[in-house]
């Protein structure tokens, strides 16, 4: 027998594995190499998480008591599969157009991106998934158990519900290790991905090869397994029609709205054309899954004692023949079942409890929180890992009030109809303009708290939860809602009763209050952007003017996307419009942008009252709909050329405006230049002169002699300094530099730079925050050029950063083949206006401001990273002066780094 | 007769050398190098003679030679401005202008000149 | 007089694509045809055993719909530049 220490090893070993192929898959694909990440076979294997527990050890206990009927429960899914272009096409259309996280953001978003929704949906999913989770827990710990029991030397294990505790406990903590390492809430989980797609292979793998064992091995292959089905107790098949078919819909159902199905077939999803392949490839998963259950069952009730329990029989069978090998990955199989589940199941969850719950209640308790939200992903980070441990603790609790002895199928049935629940207003969402947010969330209240009166509370048992008196008379006597029999009905499978009352009383509900009520008009908008989601061309806008800072947005995007990513996004907009530098126009255009980019970390809902907090009064008005409404109906085409020439005349006048404004500004400057290169001449010159003149003085006593030719030495010096600053100039602008390139560290670059920038007012205090392990990076260019900008850089900040107590952080990232480097400080930054100069000669801000240098330096910088291939530039919004210098990380190509 | 020139002036080697050179002709001479408080500084000295840089930290010397003359008290001091920038963009206000680099000699003649006129005029 | 005769291959094409969507959306109602089938069957009131039958009967339905799957999603995704125009009618 196997010791259980060697059992646990064997689990460590396997979650340790699974680590190892996460980490590299996040580690692939933060190198930019996806590839064979994002396969279709990924994204179909990855879909297996649909097979739990349930699946693995569940079915062919099912199959044992009830025969084919466990069948319907993959049959529902293949429907649907197969069924793709209809149903899901869209559902992964709209995921990837709106940037949904999650089933619950999906709901919000439609119905005009109500957080009250949100809530709803996110209160369904976690309580149907209790039931689940709690069948995950049960499996692992009945496996357990039975190696337990079947030891000789009897090690002892603890009894189920310690076991129970300690399963739950290891996969809160293994699924946030998973999940929650870091948040790239609106990007996917490459790493969980992959582990789950290996996962499918071991779980296939194993049920397989224990069929195989069972038909080959124990019966005497097929003809054998055949006959021993025709001679078991489930010989006949006793298919009762109702049951059929309920469950059929309802596996279909779950495998649209399960919250973990959600998230690896639309938020993970990669390619629409994924789909394709899935929509095949997942149904022969699920036929192999389904392959060797009828036989499992039939050997293990012919060949296994009475009283075994069938849904353990993919475990007995090999054991019972001393197969402990074969044994040992069945286990396995069973294990990574229920961990993939639980882990993406958790992380569903937590996502929508974080977005939809703590995130809003947040921003909402912070007295004007909303418009400098600070480190928003903190708060996102820690709201996971605590949703993730809490939805486990709720299984767990699930477990132990239910006593850990029912069926495992009859448990996720349970958990089934309760997801099926969000099925009507889902499908109502993405087909039925007409379906509105006050319907949408009283037929899902109507048809949960039917399912939680009829299935979810009467499946603790009578005296669990609910009296027996009250199952078998009613309420207060009232006979006719008696929770398994309502209005009278009686006799129809408690399953069935329930699903049907709560689906029916649902649809009703919803369809009937969405037909009497009125949407408003950011709705209306959302219903028309998701039934049409296959219409090409402008969707309506969600704002119809901007009027919001540019630069406070990008400190609230920071907060929430992260500052790298927000830069990137703010950067690039800029960019589309035709202006150089971080800050784009905020046209509604971009606004519209950007609220799609938050949603995608924080949820549609969360993500719209942000942005309402900047640009008031500017939210869709219903004039505005309308008016979009009727063209985008008639003359979408038309329209969307107009859309597309006027962008481009408008781009072009903001590109003209703006080189209207510099050649203004140059202009005003070419003056200024002149005026201030006889200024900087003429200030040493007056030193000189007049020094010369006295030392003419013969009587001039000889420590004055002494002291005056040395300012005469000091400003010749100046002088000599200004000429040269002034030659390299001219230099560098003519790109006639000779480029020293050579290899070096670029840590080592930055000490110099900050050894050598010291002597700038070394009586200051001045702190470095520095990441040090990120600045070793090699870098292949002329490095005393780059010294001198960093040079530059740090000893502006020295001079002109007026905080009491002057920091300056530099930060180091690396992304593809170009380097970044951030010099932020904390002092009180560049004005916006003045931003757009200071790269300009002789752009000293103000005169207030001389502190010795020319007012060259910049304008040096700038021609100096134009040299190596980069830029630097004025990086808005880090709250205090900020530049960016970006260079390639090598010389792009020989004739441009040395032309 | 206490001849007191103030000088205003944030270049300090400029500065030193006109002291040096106004103080061997018998000025008392005051210096101060900031353009932001310059009014408060010539209000508590009560200079004779002020000499004034254009190009000055927080405040320019033009917009102190404004605020001179239209202060009742002040409107009739004698003023040296030294510029950096060339001659012909001699403020109003300056009762002579003087351009940089300049002879020492010059420097002194003119603040004698101003300050004997000042006298006259009061 | 009849016009140079050209054979008008895409919009063939064309054609045979869009039928192939009609395909792909209605293959779902044969799944459920298929496999709510066995309701008529009726077996719970046959005399003789059926669950063999049965298993043989569902996995070589569900083996008819994953091929029949696979090459659907083959042609609908082929020639990806003429899907653009097609994707608009079918939006409702």
């Amino acid at each position: 027998m196997i010791p259980f220490n060697i059992l646990v090893a064997v689990c460590l070993i396997y979650v340790i594995l699974l680590f190892v192929i996460a980490f590299a898959a996040e580690r692939r694909a933060r190198l930019g190499r996806v590839g064979w990440l994002r396969s279709p076979m990924v994204y179909t294997l990855s879909l297996s998480i649909y097979c739990t527990a349930w699946t693995f050890y569940g079915a062919v206990g099912y199959a044992a008591r009830s025969g084919l009927e466990f069948a319907t429960i993959y049959l529902g899914p293949t429907i649907v599969f197969i069924g793709w272009w209809v149903v899901l096409r869209k559902l992964v259309r709209i995921g990837r157009a709106q940037r949904v996280t999650s089933i619950a953001d999906l709901i919000s978003s439609r119905f005009g991106k109500s957080n009250l929704l949100g809530v709803v949906v996110t209160v369904i999913a976690v309580v149907a998934a209790t039931p689940y989770i709690a069948l995950q827990l049960q499996s692992v710990t009945l496996s357990f158990g039975v190696f337990a029991s079947g030891a000789p030397e009897g090690w002892a294990l603890p009894e189920g519900n310690g076991t129970a505790l300690w399963v739950a406990g290891g996969l809160a903590v293994f699924t946030i290790l998973f999940g929650t390492r870091n948040l790239d809430a609106n990007e996917r989980h490459h790493g969980v991905v992959m582990a789950i797609a290996v996962e499918a292979v071991v779980k296939l793998l194993a049920l397989l090869i224990v069929g195989v064992y069972a038909v080959w091995g124990v019966a005497d292959g097929i003809g054998d397994v055949a006959a021993r089905i025709a001679a078991s107790p489930i010989a006949d098949w006793p298919l009762q029609p109702g049951r059929w078919i309920g469950l059929t819909f309802l596996a279909g159902a779950a495998v649209l709205t399960l919250p973990r199905m959600f998230q690896v077939m639309v938020v993970e999803n990669a390619d629409e054309r994924h789909l394709a392949t899935a929509s095949w490839a997942f149904p022969l998963y699920l036929m192999l899954m389904s392959l060797f259950v009828v036989p499992i069952a039939v050997i293990g009730l012919s060949v296994l004692p009475e009283g075994s329990n069938p849904d353990l029989f993919v475990l007995t069978l090999p054991l019972a023949a001393g197969q402990e090998k074969l044994a040992t990955l069945a286990f396995l199989g069973g294990f990574s079942s229920a961990t993939s589940m639980v882990i993406v199941a958790a992380i569903a969850l937590a996502t929508m409890v974080s977005n939809h719950v703590v995130t809003p209640l947040w921003l909402s308790l912070r007295q004007g929180g909303a418009r400098a939200p600070g480190d928003v992903r903190g708060l996102v980070l820690m709201s996971r890992r605590l949703s993730i441990a809490g939805i486990l603790a709720l299984g767990y609790a699930y477990y132990s009030l239910s006593g850990g002895s029912a069926a495992l199928a009859a448990i996720g049935l349970i958990s089934f109809a309760g997801v099926a629940q969000i099925l009507p207003v889902m499908l109502g969402g993405i087909f039925w303009r007409g379906a509105t947010g006050r319907g949408a969330a009283l037929g899902l209240t109507v048809g949960f708290v039917v399912w939680i009166y009829t299935l979810y509370l009467p499946s603790f048992g009578p005296g669990g939860l609910l009296s027996g008196a009250l199952l078998d008379r009613g309420p207060f006597g009232f006979g006719w809602l008696r929770p398994q029999a309502l209005f009278g009905i009686e006799g129809l499978d408690p399953l069935l009763h329930a699903v049907f009352w709560s689906l029916s009383l649902n649809t009703f509900t919803f369809v009937f209050v969405s037909l009497l009520s009125f949407p408003n008009p950011l709705e209306r908008m959302q219903g028309l952007a998701f039934v049409n989601v296959y219409d090409h061309g402008p969707g309506p806008r969600g704002w119809s003017r901007g009027g919001a800072e540019a630069e406070d947005l990008l400190i609230m995007a920071q907060g929430i996307l992260g500052a790298a990513e927000a830069q990137e996004f703010f950067q690039a907009e800029a960019a589309a419009q035709g202006k150089a530098d971080f800050l784009p126009e905020t046209t509604p255009d971009f606004i519209d942008k950007l609220e799609r980019r938050l949603a995608g970390a924080v949820g549609a809902a969360t993500a719209h009252a942000m942005i309402a907090q900047f640009a008031v009064g500017a939210a869709v008005s219903a004039q505005d709909l309308m008016a979009v409404a009727s063209e985008a109906q008639q003359i979408l085409e038309y329209s969307a050329q107009l859309e597309a020439k006027s962008e481009e005349v408008a781009r072009t006048a903001r590109q003209l405006s703006e080189a209207n404004e510099k050649l203004r500004d140059l202009s005003v400057q070419k003056d200024a230049f002149l005026s201030q290169i006889s200024h900087e001449l003429r200030t040493p010159m007056t030193s000189i002169r007049a020094f010369s003149e006295i030392l003419m003085d013969p009587d001039l006593p000889g420590e004055m002699q002494q002291k005056y030719a040395e300012i005469i030495h000091e400003e010749t010096i100046r002088l000599t300094r200004l000429l040269d600053d002034l030659l390299d100039l001219s230099v560098l602008e003519n790109r006639k530099v000779q480029l020293n390139i050579k290899v070096a560290n670029l840590h080592d670059l930055l000490d110099r730079a900050v050894q050598a920038a010291s002597n700038t007012r070394p009586e200051r205090t001045f702190t470095y925050h520095r990441d040090l392990p990120t600045e070793h990076i090699p870098i292949i260019t002329d490095t005393d050029r780059l010294v001198q900008v960093f040079i530059n850089l740090i000893s502006n900040a020295r001079k002109y950063c007026d905080a009491e107590r002057p920091e300056l952080t530099i930060l180091v990232r690396k992304r593809g083949g170009r380097i970044t480097v951030d010099f932020i400080d904390n002092g009180s930054g560049i004005p916006k206006t003045a931003q757009r100069l200071i790269f300009e000669k002789f752009a000293r801000l103000t005169d207030t401001q001389r502190a010795g240098g020319a007012g060259l330096g910049l304008a040096i910088c700038r021609e100096i990273m134009v040299n190596l291939g980069g830029t630097i530039s004025y990086l808005p919004g880090q709250g205090g002066a900020a530049f960016r210098v970006a260079l390639p990380s090598r010389p792009e190509s020989r004739k441009e780094a040395e032309g | 007769m206490g001849r007191q020139v103030l000088l205003i002036e944030d270049e300090p080697h400029i500065a030193e050398a006109i002291r040096y050179v106004l103080a061997r002709d018998g000025w008392e001479v005051r210096h101060h190098g900031d353009g932001g408080d310059a009014m408060e500084v010539i209000r508590q000295v009560g200079p004779d003679v002020l000499v004034l840089d254009v190009m000055l930290p927080g405040r320019s010397g033009y917009e102190i030679l404004q605020d001179l003359r239209r202060d009742p008290a002040l409107a009739a001091l004698p003023v040296l401005v030294l510029t950096a920038r060339g001659v012909q963009h001699g403020p109003e206000g300056a009762t002579r202008v003087m351009a940089k680099p300049f002879a020492n000699a010059d420097v002194v003649s003119a603040v004698n000149a101003i300050a004997g006129r000042g006298e006259a005029a009061e | 007089m009849r016009s140079p005769r050209q054979p008008p291959f895409l919009a063939r094409k064309t054609y045979r694509r869009r039928r192939m969507m009609d395909a792909a959306r209605l293959l779902p109602l044969l799944g459920i045809f298929l496999f709510l089938l066995p309701i008529l069957w009726q077996p719970r009131l046959t005399p003789e055993p059926d669950t063999v039958h049965g298993v043989v009967y569902l996995f070589g339905a569900w083996t008819v719909l994953v091929i029949a799957a696979r090459v659907l999603a083959r042609i609908v995704m082929t020639e990806p530049d003429e899907g653009g125009p097609d994707d608009r009618d079918e939006a409702g």
